[in-house]
Order: structure tokens, then sequence, then C-alpha cells
């Protein structure tokens, strides 16, 4: 099976996170499409370590999944505390860095 | 050479008289005028005893020097607080204490109902330690404190009722043409040390020799300026007129006696330069002509009393500038001239004084008239002095002036003509504005409102002037006797021998010219001022001219005031506007660039998102490009 | 440990004992910061007499490591210069701490806060006049910017806060160019000597000559702005009529001052080709300066602000002086620098006492207070003779030697720079003319003259103006070898007499 398939599908993952982050207002779904992109890139690590022979990629692959745990930690309890306060999920409510 | 010990109380006591009066205040009321007239008194007996002792030595031993401290001494620039009292020095000593002194007695009644007359003392203390100070300093710096300390006295003596707006305007103008005149004195000093590396009088004098004719004519021509302020010489003669709204005491002491003539003692001080450049000198003659003329003109016209003579003071300033202009014999007459014109001009503005001290402090000559049947010492001491000024003879103007007349024409050639003509056109009107004087104020109708009670004024004012009337009868005569004043100057002036030579007119011919020009100028004002109307006539265009003193403050305000107030005013917008506004645009341009991006932070997570996205695109395109 | 050292130290400690008193007790702080101020001035008097006048070298040195890996150190010493100029320190502060005695208590924050700020700028100012390490000057010279930022914003008047930034910004644009100049020379020293910041080690370096006028821009930007020169001056105008009288003094008669020593003590030691080459730049704009305050101060209506421009005028002389070149040009500017810091407070401590009792700082609003208040009149009087320098005053000595030590090199600047005493004469008399003389205005009739504390703040300094306006050989004894020493090293001999015998 040709390597650059793999390739493609972690560039297709992550453009489609990277636009879902962009026009998605509910916060869970843009928490979501971070998840996709960081994923897209794992892919792109494991395919790499792949090529490369050797297990440098898959070590990092992990670390991004350690990453990504904690942040769902984190970005889970924000969103839960904002949604408590403001009775909504909506990033574009949460404007108030403005001023 | 020698060395005395005590030169420095001449100075030291007025100063300290003055100090101790000005700091103890209102505690010295009631005795400070007599505290200041014994301290001048003492400088005056100082200054006597100091004469007698001069004149028992002989030869290089007359002058005496004594040294008190080093004042300045930075790398090769080396100043001394050293007095010198020579021959010179010596004539204005006794001027200006004996003057001085006088004039304190006369201030005692002339101030009695001044609220500050204590105040009024210690000025004039201060000042007689000033001037003593310019005339005993033995280098041009040291003459230079006592020069700004005069200026001082004076401002604060020509402002002294300075609630007056009027009078604080006259001593600001005096001060300030004065400063100007310390242009000169300044640049003076400074050529002084860069060619000589000196600036004392005997270190100038031995560098002449040795230095560019371009040199010496700019030091001339800066001692020039310095008299010239000084000295209220045309080009810097305005100041002179309104400083008489000082008291006139005042006016008779500083500017008549003494301290206007400082810059006749600073040209005369500095012989050696004079002669050794004929441009310098040519200069001093032309500045003395113009002013002799100029403030001749201008007391013709002049109804204030006190304005009148001091135009008057200008025109025979203008004789000694011009005499010293004359080569070394004419340092000689030139400070004959002084002495003179300091007894003499110092008694007719005490007269003056009295003569509104009587009349309510009115000024006006139109408003006076038959002056002389009520104040008849006044009258007559007046008289004593006109007819010193005008130059009849054997009184003291007569010598002095028609030496100066006589030294001008034989200059020779076509420069004669023109000075020696102009300074005998000088006498003429001379004798035409004094007898204006004489015949509006003492003489013809009553012209005074009855509430006026003219009075003979008390001993203490009529003393002094009568002592100044005997200087104005004997002094020319004493001076001119076997040339005594001639010899006696002619260490310092080098005078020797210049006197005689090819005389291009003869002493006889001047005087007989001098005399028949003043007989004219005298018989014109009797015949014109037969009747006085009290409200002075519109006159013509010449009059009015001369009336506002040859136009010589429209000049001034045209052509310096209102320029530099313009010039003020341009700058100060420009500092306001531009280079501020500079400072301003700067800070401006960074706020409404901060302003603007701003708005890229608008608080949504999506755009923050989308501007990052679109960073690292922009990125890696950059790396890409750069790596193809 | 040297007694520069004790005499940093000292105002600090007292800091320490300000915050100590206990709470409540105004006068007692007041009683205090003055003083501790005065044992400093007993300090500095005493280290003044212990000073060798003949020897030109640095004294009282003493040098520590302090951040050993860059070769900097806490290295101070003085010489003449600097002696004078922390002598002029220590006597004003006790002065404006008494003549001030009110300024404190209208403030942002507490007297306490305002007296220990005023000793701590008290340590700056003396240790930014000792420190021979660059670095060190470096530091002291921007952080001295923080206690008067706080004294003019905290305790000033009228737009207090926007003057007070608007002197930091240009003060600390002044200091990065400074900063940028500092880690220029020491990159070239480090290639050269070695690392080190001190300023002796430094002056013998060998730099290019492109080089070394770009870092000397660095360094002259910051004095020039620091004693105002034209055209960067329009932050003295704003922070002196905001400023309170205090503080303004120690603003322009002290701080300023750091610009001037600066230019003598580091751009003409540091580079000597730079200064020649910069020197007819240097010279246009001290004469612009000169004439162009004093025809601002002509042109303006408010007193504090009068007593600014007429300053940037004497800067102007004093960098004349500097940059002639002369011993009579370098020893006349040191000296300058003493007297203008004397006949400058004068004028402020004046200036804000009539201010204070007529509440209103325009010159219109005065007239006639040689009437009403005839000591305080007699003071401004005074302070202005001094500003106009009349003979007789300190300041004229300096003046005269400034324009005599100028004119035997450059005469024509000397010439433009005379016609400036006309300009003085101008704006002093009109001052007094509109302030003093006159009929007294309505509202005046009841001012109130000078109290004892007041009259015992102005009278020392009246006593120095007049002191040494006839017996200045102490000071110019002190000055000349400094003077001769800087010259020497920067390759200048005084110009002979032009008719020698």
């Amino acid at each position: 099976m040709n390597i650059s398939n793999y390739l493609y599908l972690s560039a297709i993952l992550f453009t489609l996170g990277a636009v879902g982050v962009v026009v998605r207002r509910n916060a869970i779904v843009v928490f979501m499409c971070v998840e996709l992109m960081l994923n897209a890139a794992n892919l792109a690590f494991v395919t790499f370590s792949r090529v490369n022979g050797d297990l440098v990629g898959q070590v990092a692959s992990f670390f991004t999944m350690v990453v990504a745990a904690c942040e769902v930690v984190v970005g889970l309890a924000i969103i839960v505390t904002m949604y408590r306060s403001r009775r909504s999920a909506s990033v574009d409510d949460a404007s108030l860095l403005k001023r | 050479m020698t060395t005395s010990s005590h030169l420095v109380y001449l100075i030291a006591l007025p100063l300290v008289s003055a100090a101790i009066l000005l700091l103890l205040g209102r505690i010295a009321d009631k005795w400070g005028h007599y505290v200041a007239t014994l301290v001048s008194a003492s400088t005056f007996a100082i200054a006597v005893i100091e004469f007698f002792s001069m004149r028992s030595r002989s030869g290089d031993a007359r002058a005496a020097t004594q040294d008190l401290f080093t004042w300045i001494s930075v790398g090769s620039f080396n100043v001394h607080a050293s007095l010198l009292l020579d021959q010179l020095s010596i004539c204005f000593v006794l001027l200006i204490t004996g003057v001085g002194t006088l004039i304190h007695i006369y201030s005692i009644a002339y101030m009695s109902h001044d609220h500050d007359r204590r105040r009024f003392f210690a000025y004039l203390n201060l000042f007689v330690a000033a001037m003593l100070l310019l005339v005993l300093g033995d280098s041009y710096l040291n003459l230079y404190v006592g020069w700004e300390g005069v200026g001082l006295a004076s401002y604060l003596l020509i402002g002294f009722w300075n609630q007056k707006p009027a009078y604080a305007v006259a001593a600001k103008k005096a001060f300030v043409a004065n400063r100007v005149g310390d242009i000169g004195l300044s640049l003076a000093i400074m050529i002084a040390f860069a060619q000589f590396g000196s600036v004392s009088f005997a270190g100038v004098k031995e560098g002449v020799p040795h230095a560019s004719t371009a040199a010496l004519t700019a030091l001339g021509a800066m001692l020039l300026l310095a008299a010239a302020g000084k000295s209220a010489q045309f080009p810097l003669q305005s100041w002179l007129g309104d400083a008489m709204a000082g008291p006139t005491p005042v006016s008779a002491l500083i500017h008549a006696a003494t301290m206007v003539t400082a810059g006749v003692y600073l040209i005369t001080r500095s012989n050696f330069v004079f002669d050794a450049s004929h441009t310098a000198q040519n200069m001093v003659i032309a500045v003395g002509a113009i002013t002799l003329l100029f403030g001749a003109l201008v007391g013709t016209a002049k109804d204030d009393i006190k304005k009148a003579l001091a135009a008057s003071t200008m025109s025979q300033i203008g004789y000694m500038i011009l005499a010293t202009g004359l080569g070394p014999i004419g340092y000689a007459f030139a400070i004959m001239h002084l002495l003179t014109h300091g007894f003499f001009k110092a008694g007719m503005f005490l007269g003056a004084g009295s003569v509104m001290h009587g009349m309510n402090d009115e000024v006006n000559m139109r408003r006076y008239g038959a002056i002389g049947k009520v104040m008849p010492i006044t009258a007559v001491t007046f008289g004593l002095g006109y007819l010193a000024i005008i130059g009849v003879p054997p009184f003291a103007g007569f010598y002095s002036k028609d030496k100066i007349i006589e030294t001008a024409f034989n200059i020779g050639g076509s420069k004669g003509v023109i000075v020696g003509g102009a300074a005998l056109l000088g006498a003429a009107i001379t004798a035409f504005y004094m007898t204006r004087v004489i015949v509006l104020t003492f003489t013809g109708t009553k012209r005074w409102d009855d509430e006026a009670h003219p009075h003979e004024s008390p001993a203490l004012m009529w003393i002094p002037m009568v002592i100044l009337a005997v200087g104005s009868i004997a002094s020319g005569f004493l001076f001119n006797s076997g040339h005594a004043l001639v010899k006696w100057l002619e260490p310092v002036v080098n005078a020797s021998g210049a006197e005689e030579g090819e005389a291009l007119l003869a002493p006889m011919t001047v005087s007989a010219l001098a005399l028949g020009v003043v007989a004219v100028g005298v018989a014109i004002a009797i015949v014109k001022y037969r009747t006085v109307p009290v409200e002075a006539p519109a006159g013509n265009v010449l009059t009015r001219i001369v009336r506002r003193d040859l136009l010589q403050d429209d000049f001034n305000d045209r052509v310096l005031v209102r320029p530099g107030q313009a010039l003020t005013r341009f700058f100060v917008g420009m500092d306001k506007s531009f280079i501020d506004g500079i400072v301003r645009g700067v800070g401006g341009t960074i706020a409404v660039g901060s302003t603007n991006l701003r708005k890229i932070q608008n608080g949504y997570v999506r755009s923050y998102a989308l501007i990052m996205v679109v960073g690292v695109l922009a990125l890696l395109t950059t790396i890409w490009m750069v790596t193809l | 440990m040297s007694l520069v050292t004790v005499l940093e130290l000292v105002p600090l400690l007292g800091v320490l004992g300000l915050f100590a008193l206990p709470k409540g007790s105004t006068t007692l702080i007041k009683q205090f910061a003055i003083g501790v101020s005065v044992v400093d001035l007993v300090i500095a008097i005493l280290m003044a007499l212990r000073f060798d006048r003949g020897n030109s070298a640095m004294q009282f040195v003493e040098s520590r490591n302090w951040i050993s890996s860059f070769g900097i150190k806490y290295a101070v010493g003085i010489d003449g210069i600097a002696l004078v100029l922390i002598l002029m320190t220590t006597v004003l502060v006790p002065i404006v701490l008494l003549a001030g005695w009110n300024e404190s208590e209208n403030g942002r924050w507490s007297p306490r806060v305002y007296y220990a700020l005023i000793l701590v700028l008290e340590t700056m100012m003396v240790g930014v006049f000792a420190a021979t390490d660059v670095f060190l000057f470096y530091v002291i010279f921007e952080a001295m910017l923080i206690p008067v930022y706080f004294l003019i914003g905290g305790y000033g008047r009228g737009e207090r806060a926007q003057a007070a930034m608007k002197f930091l910004l240009y003060s600390l644009l002044g200091g990065l160019l400074m900063l940028a100049a500092v880690i220029g020379t020491y990159v070239i020293a480090t290639n050269q000597i070695g690392s080190t910041f001190d300023v002796t080690a430094l002056s013998s370096l060998h730099i290019d000559s492109a080089t070394e006028n770009l870092l000397f821009l660095g360094f002259f930007i910051a004095f020039a702005i620091k004693a105002p020169l034209w055209p960067l001056h329009t932050w003295l105008p704003t922070a002196a009529k905001s400023a309170t009288p205090a503080t303004s003094v120690l603003l322009l008669g002290v701080l300023d001052k750091v610009g001037t020593y600066g230019m003598i003590r580091f751009c003409i030691a540091l580079f000597p080709h730079a200064a020649h080459t910069f020197t007819p730049a240097i010279i246009v704009l001290s004469l612009i300066s000169i004439l162009y305050g004093a025809f601002l101060a002509i042109g303006q209506r408010d007193i504090n602000g009068l007593i600014a421009f007429t300053s940037i005028s004497h800067f102007g002389f004093i960098t004349l002086g500097i940059f002639a070149m002369t011993s009579q040009g370098l020893t006349g500017a040191s000296l300058y620098m003493v007297n203008h810091g004397f006949s400058t407070a004068a004028l402020f401590l004046v200036a804000g006492w009539m201010v204070s009792r007529r509440g209103s700082s325009t010159i219109e609003d005065f007239g006639g207070l040689q009437r009403v208040t005839p000591v305080m009149a007699w003071s401004f009087f005074i302070a202005g003779m001094s500003a106009l320098a009349l003979p007789g005053l300190s300041s004229f000595v300096s003046e005269f030697l400034v324009l005599v030590g100028t004119f035997t090199r450059y005469p024509i600047p000397a010439i433009i720079g005379t016609t400036g005493i006309v300009l003085a004469a101008l704006y002093v008399l009109l001052t007094v003319q509109r302030s003093l003389h006159g009929p007294t205005t309505p509202g005046n009739e009841s001012l109130t003259d000078l109290n004892l504390r007041e009259k015992i703040a102005i009278a020392p300094v009246i006593a120095i103006l007049v002191i040494f306006g006839f017996f200045p050989k102490p000071i110019t004894d002190v000055l000349n070898p400094a003077s001769h020493e800087v010259m020497t090293h920067a390759g200048y001999e005084d110009p002979q007499p032009k008719a020698g015998k």
C-alpha cells in the first residue's frame, strides 16, 4: 500500500479539524475538532515511524495522546464551568477579553 | 608703584553701610540716612588724604595699588581683585565722594517726606561703592563688576518709585540699554584675553605694540560700544531721558556727574588702545560729535526741566567722548570737562530739584516762570551753573569746553573743520536751550497755579548747591592754571608735549568764535521766549520730531522692540506647534496605530483560530518559497 | 568603605528609619528626613575637607565585584567636578525639604512616601556623580527616573500625570539609546581588553571612527535630553510647571546636571575623536538653546515655565563651555552647573512660595509684591539677578569663564552667545517688573511675607550665590585639575595669546 495515502488521510483529517474549529460555535464540537487535528498529527507520526523504521514517531504520538488527555481534562472542566455560568456552550459568547 | 593698604576702605565702607541699611530694615529708619551720609563723608576724607599723600610722592611712586585676593584663577586666566589709585582715578574718586557727599546731605532734606528714605540712602551708598570700584579696579574685569554695580544701583534708583508702572519701565529700559553696552565690554575683555593673555590695564598696555591693528580696532570698537551704553551716547542714548524718573538727587549724582561719565573714564583708561588705532579713534570722534548735536537738539524742545537737563548731559558727554578721540591731549581736556561738568550739572540738577521741591514736584517749565523772585538762592546757584555750561569766562565751562573745540579744530584737514564746526554749533545750541531753561523757569511772568506755594528750600538743600556753584565758578580756572590738570594726568595719558605744535586756529580766535556763537544762541532764546504759553504750541514737523527725541524711541520700537516681540511670538508658537508638535505627533501616531490594531482583538476564539491558521499558512509559504 | 559609599548609604538607612517611625506623626517624619539629609551634608563636607585639591586622579575610590561574569563592578570615586556636584546635591536636599515643608501633604500618597522618595533620590544623585563603572552609572541614571516620576505624578499640580509620563518617555528614549551604546562599548572592550565597564579602562580603547561616532551619539542624545538641549527640551517646561518646587529644584538643579556631567565624564572621555567631529554641530545647538531658551522665557506667562526656559538657555552656555575645550570653558561650565543649581533653586523656591500664596502661577496675577512682601520680593530679585549673571554673584564668574574660554578658540560663537546677556536682562527684568513692581494687583494686598522657616531655607542659597561671586577660588581650585585632566586626555591645549611678546 502506498505510504502517501496515509499522509493524504492525515492531511484531510487535519483540515477537517481546522475548518471545524473555525466555523463551529459549540465549544464541545470545537473541542472535538481540536482532538481530530491532534489525531491527524498522530497518524502522520505513526506513518513516518513506519517509513523510517524506528520508534521515534510512535513515542511522539504517545506524548501527543498524553497531552491530549490532559487537555481534555482541563478543557472540559472549563467548558462545564462556562456552561454553568452562562447557560450556553457557544464560544462566541465567551468574548470577554475584547475590552 | 606704591602699595597701599587702605584703598579697600573706600569701597568697603559704603558697601557695608548699604548692606546694613538694607538688612536691618525698618529698625534703621530713624538714623539710616545719617549713617549713610557719614560714611560717604568719610570716604571723601579718605580720598582727600590719599590725594595729598599722592601729591607728596613723585614720579612713578604716585600711583598706589592694593592687591586684595585672587578672584578668578583658571588656566592662564588670572584675575586678582586689586585696586589701582593713580592720577586718573583720584580725579574720579574725589568727584564721586565729594559730589556724592553733597548729594547725600541734600537728600536728607529732599527725601525727608519719603517713607522709604532709608532704602534710598542704602542704594546711594551702594552706588558710591560700585562707582568707586569701577574707577579703582586695576583690570577690565574688576572694572566690569563696578560697571554692572552702578548699573544695578542706577536701576534701583530710577525705579525707586517703581509702584508707578512708567518708572518701573524706565528703570528696565536703562538696564537693558546698558546691557547692550555690556556686550561691548564683555567682548572687549574677551578680545584682550585672547590677544594679550591678560585683562589688567597694565597687561593690555604692555601687549598693545605686539597686536595687529585689526584686533586693536575691534577692541576699541567694543570699548566704545560699552562707553556708549553707559554714557548714553549714540546709538544707545535713549534711556537717559526716561531715567529722570528717579528722584532728582539721583539724576544729579548718577545721571549727570558720575555714572554716565564712566564711558569717558573707560576710553581714557584705555588710551593706549585708541592711540594705536586711528579707525577706533575716528569712531569715537563720530559718536561724540553726533551725540553732542543730538543731545543739544533734543534739549531745545523739552518742557520737562529734568529732561532738558538730561539732554544737556548727553550733549556735554558727547563733548567729552569727542575729546577722548582727539589723541593724547584730548584725554586731559575730556577729564577736565568731566570734572567741571560734574560741578555745574550736578548743581543745576539740585537746583531743579529745589524748584520741584517748592512746586509740588511740578516738572513742566511752562508752568514755572518768575521763580527767581521766590527762590533767590536756587536761582543764583542755578544761574552760576548756567554761565558755566554755556562757557562764559571765567566760569568753569569756558576753560574746559573751549579747549575741546580748539583741539577739535586743530586735528586739521576737513575732519578738523567738520568736527570743530560741530562742536561750535553744539556750543551755540547749548547756549540757546540753557537760556531757554533759565528764561522759562526763573524769569518772566508767573505761570503757576495759586495752590503751589514755591518757597526757598531748607539749608540742607541749598548749602550743597552753593558749594557746587562755587565749584562751577572756580574749578575751570584752577584746573587750567599752569596746565595743572594736563600735567597731573600726563603719566596716565601720555599727553606730554602734545598741546603745542602747529595750531590751525589760535586759542584766542577759538574763544572769540565760541563766545560769538554763544551770544547768538542766548539772544535768540531771549527773543523767542519773551512770552511763554502755558500749553506748548503745536509747532511744525521739525519741532514735533525734536520733541519726540528725534524719533529715537520710534526707531527703537520699530526696528528692535516690535520685531523682537514678533520673533518671540513666533518662537513660542513654533515651540508649541512644531517642536512639541513633532513629539506629540510621534506619540499620537503610536496611539492611533494601536487603536486600529486593537480591533483585531475582538474576543472571538474562532477569529483567533482563523488568524492562527492564516499565520501558519503564511509561515509555511514563506519557508517554502525561501527553500525553493 | 569609602566615604562616598557612606554618603550613599545614609539616606537609604534614613528611608528604613522613616518607615520605622510611628504612624500619624507627620512633623516627626519631616524633622527626621531633614535630619538625615543634614547628616549627609555633614559627611559630604567632611569628604570635601579631606579631598586632595592638587590631585587630578579619582579619590575616595572603592571597587567591589557586582556581576563578575560581565566584569560589572560597584566602582565609585570622585574627581573635582564630581565633588562639587555632590556637595551641591547634599546642600540642596535639606534646603528643599525645609522650603517645601507642606508640599507632601496634598499628594496622592502619604508624606512618608514623599520623604522616602526624596531620600532615595539623594542616594542615587550621589551615586550617579560618583559612579566610575559605566554600567553602574547607567543603572542609576535610569533608576533615578522612578522616584522623580512618582514625585511629579504623585505630588505635583495641574496636569501632573501627563507631565510625569512625558518626562518618563523622553528619558526612557534617551536611556535606550545609551544602553545600546553601553553594550556596544562593552563588546568592543571585550574584544580588546577583556570584559570591563571601568571608565578609565574604556577610555583607552581603539575604536574605528564610524563606530565611535555612533557610540558617541548614543551617549550624547541621552545626555542632551537630560540637560535639555534644543530641540529635545519640550519635556522640561511641562515637568517644571507640574512638579512641586522641591522636585523642580532637584530635577533642574541636580538631575539635569547629570546630562552635562555625563558629557564631560563619558562622551568626551570615552570618545574624544567623535567629540571633536561633532563639536561644530553641538556648538550650533548650544547657541540655538541659549537664544531660543531666552526668547521663549521672554514669551512665557507661567512663572515656572519661565524658569524652565531660562534653564534651557543656561544649559546652552554649559554645553558651549564644555565643547569649547579650553580650561576656562571646562572649569567655567562645571562651575556653571553648581551656580545654576543654586540660582535655579532660589528662583523655584521663591516662585513656589509666590504661587502657593497667590494660588496662581501666571506672572500677570502678581504685581506690586515689592510693597506687600518685601523679603520675598528681594529674594526673587536677587535670584533673578543671579539668573542674568550680574557681576558680584557667582553665576557671573561661570558665565564669563565659559564665554572667555569659548572666545579663545571659537570667537564667532562666543560673540553670538554674548548677545544672550541682553536677552537674559530682558526676561529677568520683565518678570521683575510685572510681578514685583507697579501698583499692587487686587487680591495681593493681604499676601504674607516669608516666615522664619522660609527665610532660613532661602538664606543659605543667597549667601552661597554672593560669597562664591567674590571668592570662587575654593571651587575653581578643585575643578582646575579635573578640567586639565579632561583636556589632556582629549588631546587639547589652551590657545596661546595671539599677540605674544
